[in-house]
C-alpha cells in the first residue's frame, strides 16, 4: 500500500476554527505525523471531549470520537483496552481536561494507558466566550471575573508528573520543528505520551504565548531540552540552567565570567526530579518556558497489564459456553430427578 | 393471548402452600456482625437447596463494615424459608430465631411469631451486653419472652469447652460460635452435616488448626442437638424435599446470575464482553465476578468514578466489544450525561442498576425499586432507552440475555433493573442448557462493506444502524455527541433533520415494543375481578400471596412485567379484562403513574418503601381489600 500524504489525513469537512486559530496548526502537525509516520486511516482513533479543540476529530478522516465535556480520556481508555492495535489519540483543551475532566486526566496518566493526549492549551474557554480556565494566569480579566482572576493557574506539565505521567512534553502550536518529533514521540511511547501545546486564542486570550513565540525575543524565554544536550537557550545561546549554587532547584545562568557550557545541566529524560523542576520553570522574570520531552521513562504499560490472562486467542462461541457452563459448576451442584 | 393463567416460561412450577404452619419453616439466625452470620446463613441454605428444598432467603446486614459490637445497629441477620412447595419469599414473620446475642434478640424477638422457637447464647445475656442491646431490664426474667418457646443454650460456653483439647486460642474458639450454631441448626432439620464438613476442610485447607476448630464445633452443635435433654415442646422439623423440576441445581443470587447472564449474551451475540464499573453497595459483586471471568475472555475495568465507567464502555462499545457498566442509584445518575451520547451515538450499552434505597445515598444496604424514572425518563432531551427489570435471582440471568439481544439488535442503550434484594438473596437454580438448548444465538453482524456506507443509515425494521469499529478498512467516520445528519453522519444543526431524528429514536423502542413477546397472566384467570400489576423482585410476595388467593376461588390474577419500558403493547388489552388494577411497588408509586400515563384509566398504588420486600401477608391484606376476605 502507498504511505498515506498529509492531505488523505483530512476530512472532506471545511475546518471551522476561527481564523487565526492556534489549532490549524496542532491539526495539519498531527496530520503530517500520522502521514510521516506511515500510519493508516482505519487504525486511528481520535477521542476528544468538549471545546474548541474538542472538534478536531471531525476534522480527521480515520476514526473519530467526539464525545462528552472531560471524558474523552475514558472513552479511550475502554477503546484502547478492546482493541491494542488502535493508535488512540485524546485530544482534549485546558478546560476539557483539567476543569472538567481533570480526574480522568489524572488517572489516565497514573495507569499508563497506551494513548496519546494532546492538550490544548489557550489560557481561556473560547467555545464559551471567554472565561477564565484552570490555567489562566492569576488576574486574567474575563466576562466571569471582571475584576482580574483570583485563582492561581495550574501548569498542565506540573500537573502530569504529579499524577504519574511517564512521558510528558510541552510544545508551541505554530513551532512545527518541535512539535511534530514531540508528537511522534509520544506516538512511539509505550504508555501514556502526554503533551500540552500551548496554543493561541485568537479571539479571547489573544497574544499570551506572544513573548515566548516572537522570533526576535522568544529564545531568550523559551528553552528547548533534547536528552543528553546542555541546558543552552537566548538569541545569543548565552544563557543556561545549572543546579542553584548551595540551595536546591534550577537557576539561570548567563554563559560569562568563566562560567561555560561544562557548567550547565544536560538534560535527562529519565530523571523525574529535573522533569519536575524544568515543567516548573516560567513562573518567574527571567525564568524561560521549557519546551520539548521534559519527561520519558519507560514502565509497566496498562492495557498490556489489564489484557494479561485473557485467551491468548479469542474463543469460540462454543468453547466461551463450555468454560461458562464449568464456572457455573464451581459452585456445589445437585440433581433433582 | 392465553385461554387459561399460565405458568410464564421456565419458571419452577411447584405447588402452593395452603399449609404454611407445616410446609414450610422461616427460620432467622441473629447475631453481631463479627459472628460471621452471613456465612452461616449462606451454608445453611446451601445445605437446604442441596437437600432438596425450594428456598428463599433474606441476608439483612448494617452499612457499617463493623458496627460497634453488641448494639442493635451492629447485628447482622440471615433469614431463611425452607420448604416443600414454592417458597419464593423469606417470610413475613419468623418460626425460628437464633439469637446470638441480647442485640439480635431486641432487633428481631417482635418479627417471631407467637409460639414460635427461640434458640439463644444464654453466655452472651451478661449485664454489659443487655445494657449495650438498650436493655433495662433481663428480657429472660421480665416476662418478655413468655409467647415464645425458649431454648436457652450457653453456646460460648459449649463452643469453648469443645475446642478445649484442639489448641486454638480462646479468641479462635469464641469464633466458631457459628459453625456450633450451624451444627445446631443441621439437627433440628434433620440434616447431615457431611458436606459442611468437606466445606470447611477445603475453605481452610490452608489452616488446618482452623479447619480443625471449625470441625470440632460443629460436630458438637450437631451432637448437642442428639443426646441433650430437650424441652417437650423443642422438636425437629420435618420438611421433605420440594418436587423441584428435574435438572441439575445450584444456588445463585441475583448479582452472580447476572455477570454470568450478561457474558452468556456477549457469546450469543458473538461479542467480547467489556465490564466498566465503579464499586458501590450492593452493585460491586458485578465488577467481582466479571473480574473472575477473565480466563473466559471477559475484560473488566475498575475505573476512577462512575463517569469514567460508562464512558470506558461506551469505548469499549464503539471498538467493538459489548459494553457494560453497573452501578446503582445515585452511580447510575453520575452516568446521565453519557447514557445520552450512548443514545445519540446509537451504540449497544448495557447499564444495570442494582437499587438501592434513596434519594441520594439513601440506604444503602436495603432494597428498594425506586429507580424506574430514573431509568425510563432521567436524562435531558428527548432521549429514550428500553429498561428492563428482572423478578428473582434466576430471572436475573435471562433477562441479562435478553438485555444483550435488545442492545446489539437495535443498537441503542438498554437499562437492566435489579436490586438489593434480588442481587443478594439466593435461590436454587435450575443450570440452564447452554449447549444451544435454553438460549438460541443472535450473533451479530458489523458492517465491513465501503460501499455506500453511511453510519447513521437505519434498518427499516429494528431502525439499528450499521455497527461499524475502528479497524476496519473504508468505513472511517466520525461520532459523537452533536446531533447528526440522517444517513451520513455528519454534524447537522438543522432543524428538519433534528425533528426526524428524534422521531427516529423514539420509533427505534416502537421497534422493540413489536418484537416483545405478548404480556401474559402469571397467575390467576386471564381476567376478572382484581389485577395486581408487579415489576422487579416484589414478584415473590405478589405471586404467593395471589396463587393462595386463587386457590381459595378469589378472583385475582397477578400480571408481572419484565418489560417496563417500551411496554408490551397487549398490555391495555390484557388489563381491560379487570375491574381493578392495583400496583404494589417498593417506591412511592412510579410504575402506577407511568400505567396511569399510559393506559388512562384509574390504577391504585400500594408502596412499601421499609427497606425489604412486601410480605406476603402486605399482599393478601390487598387482595382482600379489593374481592373481600
Amino acid at each position: 500500500m502507498t504511505k498515506l500524504t498529509v492531505k488523505d489525513f483530512a476530512s472532506d469537512l471545511d475546518v471551522r476554527w476561527c481564523p487565526g486559530c492556534g489549532d490549524y496548526a496542532v491539526l495539519k502537525a498531527l496530520q503530517k505525523t500520522l502521514a510521516d509516520g506511515g500510519s493508516t486511516l482505519e487504525d486511528t482513533l481520535v477521542v476528544s471531549g468538549i471545546g474548541c479543540s474538542s472538534r478536531l476529530p471531525y476534522y480527521m478522516a480515520s476514526y473519530g470520537f467526539h464525545s462528552i465535556h472531560g471524558r474523552a480520556p475514558t472513552l479511550a481508555t475502554g477503546a484502547k483496552l478492546s482493541n491494542p492495535d488502535l493508535d488512540v489519540w485524546v485530544v482534549t483543551g485546558d478546560g476539557d481536561g483539567l476543569s472538567i475532566g481533570g480526574n480522568h486526566l489524572l488517572h489516565v496518566l497514573r495507569r499508563n494507558v497506551d494513548l496519546q493526549v494532546v492538550l490544548f492549551n489557550n489560557q481561556i474557554y473560547g467555545l464559551t466566550k471567554g472565561q477564565f480556565s484552570p490555567t489562566s494566569r492569576q488576574g486574567t480579566k474575563s466576562p466571569s471575573s471582571p475584576t482580574g482572576s483570583i485563582e492561581t493557574g495550574l501548569n498542565p506539565c506540573v500537573f502530569a508528573l504529579g499524577a504519574g505521567g511517564q512521558f510528558v512534553a510541552r510544545c508551541i502550536d505554530t513551532q512545527a520543528k518541535v512539535l511534530q518529533p514531540v508528537l511522534e514521540a509520544a506516538k512511539a511511547f509505550k504508555g501514556t505520551g502526554f503533551v500540552e501545546v500551548l496554543q493561541n486564542c485568537v479571539i479571547y486570550n489573544d497574544g499570551i504565548f506572544d513573548g515566548l513565540k516572537d522570533k526576535k525575543t522568544g529564545p531568550d524565554h523559551t528553552l528547548h531540552v533534547e536528552h543528553g544536550q546542555p541546558m543552552v537557550f537566548g538569541v545569543n545561546k548565552d544563557k543556561g540552567l545549572r543546579v542553584a549554587k548551595g540551595g536546591f532547584g534550577l537557576e539561570v545562568v548567563r554563559l560569562e565570567g568563566g562560567i561555560t557550557q561544562e557548567d550547565l545541566l544536560v538534560h535527562d529524560e529519565t530523571n523525574i526530579h529535573l522533569a519536575q523542576a524544568l515543567a516548573a520553570l516560567g513562573e518567574n522574570e527571567g525564568e524561560p518556558v521549557v519546551i520539548g520531552v521534559l519527561y520519558r521513562h519507560e514502565k509497566q504499560e496498562f492495557v498490556e497489564g489489564a489484557r494479561h490472562g485473557l485467551p491468548e486467542a479469542p474463543l469460540s462461541r462454543a468453547e466461551k459456553l463450555k468454560r461458562l457452563g464449568a464456572t457455573l459448576r464451581k459452585a456445589e451442584t445437585w440433581q433433582v430427578s | 393471548m392465553p385461554e387459561t393463567a399460565q405458568e410464564a416460561p421456565n419458571l419452577r412450577e411447584l405447588p402452593v402452600s395452603q399449609t404454611p404452619e407445616v410446609d414450610f419453616v422461616r427460620i432467622r439466625i441473629a447475631g453481631d456482625s463479627g459472628d460471621g452470620i452471613q456465612l452461616t446463613g449462606t451454608r445453611l441454605a446451601e445445605s437446604a437447596a442441596r437437600f432438596g428444598n425450594d428456598i428463599a432467603t433474606f441476608p439483612d446486614f448494617p452499612a457499617d463494615i463493623r458496627a460497634p459490637s453488641g448494639t442493635v445497629y451492629g447485628v447482622s441477620a440471615y433469614s431463611l424459608n425452607i420448604g416443600e412447595t414454592e417458597v419464593l419469599t423469606f417470610g413475613d414473620e419468623s418460626d425460628a430465631l437464633v439469637a446470638l446475642n441480647p442485640a439480635a434478640l431486641k432487633k428481631y424477638m417482635g418479627e417471631l411469631k407467637k409460639g414460635g422457637l427461640l434458640i439463644f447464647d444464654s453466655g452472651s445475656f451478661s449485664a454489659r451486653a443487655l445494657e449495650k442491646a438498650g436493655y433495662e431490664s433481663d428480657p429472660r426474667e421480665d416476662g418478655t419472652l413468655s409467647h415464645f418457646r425458649l431454648l436457652p443454650i450457653d453456646i460460648t460456653e459449649l463452643t469453648t469447652s469443645a475446642l478445649k483439647e484442639s489448641g486454638v486460642s480462646a479468641k479462635d474458639a469464641k469464633r466458631c460460635k457459628n459453625m456450633w450454631t450451624l451444627g445446631l441448626i443441621h439437627w433440628l432439620f434433620e440434616r447431615e452435616i457431611d458436606a459442611l464438613e468437606s466445606w470447611l476442610t477445603e475453605k481452610f485447607a490452608n489452616k488446618p488448626e482452623i479447619a480443625e476448630a471449625n470441625l470440632l464445633a460443629l460436630r458438637a452443635g450437631h451432637l448437642y442437638g442428639e443426646i441433650a435433654e430437650l424441652p417437650a415442646d423443642i422438636s425437629q422439623y420435618h420438611i421433605a424435599p420440594a418436587p423441584l423440576r428435574a435438572g441439575e441445581y445450584r444456588t445463585i443470587n441475583g448479582n452472580e446470575a447476572m455477570a454470568y447472564g450478561l457474558y452468556a449474551g456477549a457469546t450469543l451475540a458473538d461479542l467480547e464482553a467489556f465490564y466498566g464499573s465503579y464499586p458501590i453497595t450492593p452493585a460491586s459483586p458485578l465488577l467481582h465476578t466479571f473480574a473472575k471471568l477473565k480466563e473466559l475472555g471477559a475484560l473488566s475495568f475498575q475505573a476512577e468514578d462512575e463517569i469514567a465507567a460508562i464512558g470506558s464502555a461506551i469505548g469499549a462499545s464503539y471498538a467493538g466489544h459489548l459494553g457494560i457498566t453497573g452501578s446503582s442509584g445515585p452511580g447510575i445518575a453520575l452516568k446521565t450525561e453519557a447514557l445520552g451520547l450512548a443514545v445519540a451515538t446509537e451504540l449497544p450499552l448495557v447499564v444495570v442498576n442494582v437499587q438501592r434505597g434513596g434519594p441520594s445515598t439513601g440506604l444503602p444496604t436495603k432494597t428498594e425499586q425506586s429507580d424506574l424514572f430514573q431509568s425510563v425518563f432521567g436524562r435531558n432531551g428527548d432521549t429514550p432507552i428500553p429498561v428492563i427489570a428482572a423478578s428473582h435471582p434466576g430471572d436475573c440471568f435471562e433477562v441479562a440475555v435478553e438485555a444483550v439481544k435488545i442492545a446489539t439488535k437495535h443498537m441503542t442503550p438498554i437499562f437492566v433493573l435489579s436490586d438489593g434484594y434480588i442481587a443478594n438473596a439466593a435461590a436454587p437454580w435450575r443450570l440452564p442448557d447452554l449447549g444451544e438448548g435454553d438460549f438460541a444465538p443472535f450473533p451479530v453482524t458489523k458492517a465491513t462493506d465501503p460501499n455506500d456506507f453511511q453510519p447513521f443509515k437505519h434498518d427499516p425494521e429494528t431502525l439499528a444502524r450499521p455497527w461499524a469499529v475502528p479497524g476496519t478498512p473504508g468505513l472511517m467516520h466520525r461520532i459523537g455527541g452533536l446531533e447528526r445528519e440522517e444517513g451520513r453522519g455528519n454534524i447537522s444543526y438543522d432543524g428538519d433533520n433534528h425533528q426526524r431524528m428524534t422521531e427516529i429514536r423514539a420509533a427505534k423502542l416502537q421497534a422493540i415494543a413489536k418484537d416483545l413477546p405478548p404480556q401474559t397472566v402469571e397467575s390467576g384467570a386471564p381476567s376478572g375481578k382484581l389485577a395486581l400489576v408487579g415489576w422487579g423482585s416484589s414478584w415473590g410476595p405478589i405471586r404467593v400471596a395471589t396463587r393462595r388467593a386463587v386457590l381459595q376461588g378469589k378472583s385475582v390474577s397477578h400480571i408481572h412485567l419484565r418489560h417496563i419500558w417500551p411496554l408490551p403493547p397487549n398490555l391495555k388489552e390484557l388489563l381491560a379484562g379487570f375491574e381493578e388494577i392495583v400496583v404494589p411497588e417498593m417506591n412511592n408509586g412510579q410504575l402506577a403513574t407511568l400505567l396511569r400515563a399510559e393506559l388512562g384509566r384509574p390504577i391504585r398504588s400500594v408502596s412499601c418503601v421499609k427497606g425489604r420486600p412486601f410480605l406476603v401477608r402486605e399482599i393478601t391484606e390487598i387482595i382482600n381489600n379489593v374481592v373481600g376476605g
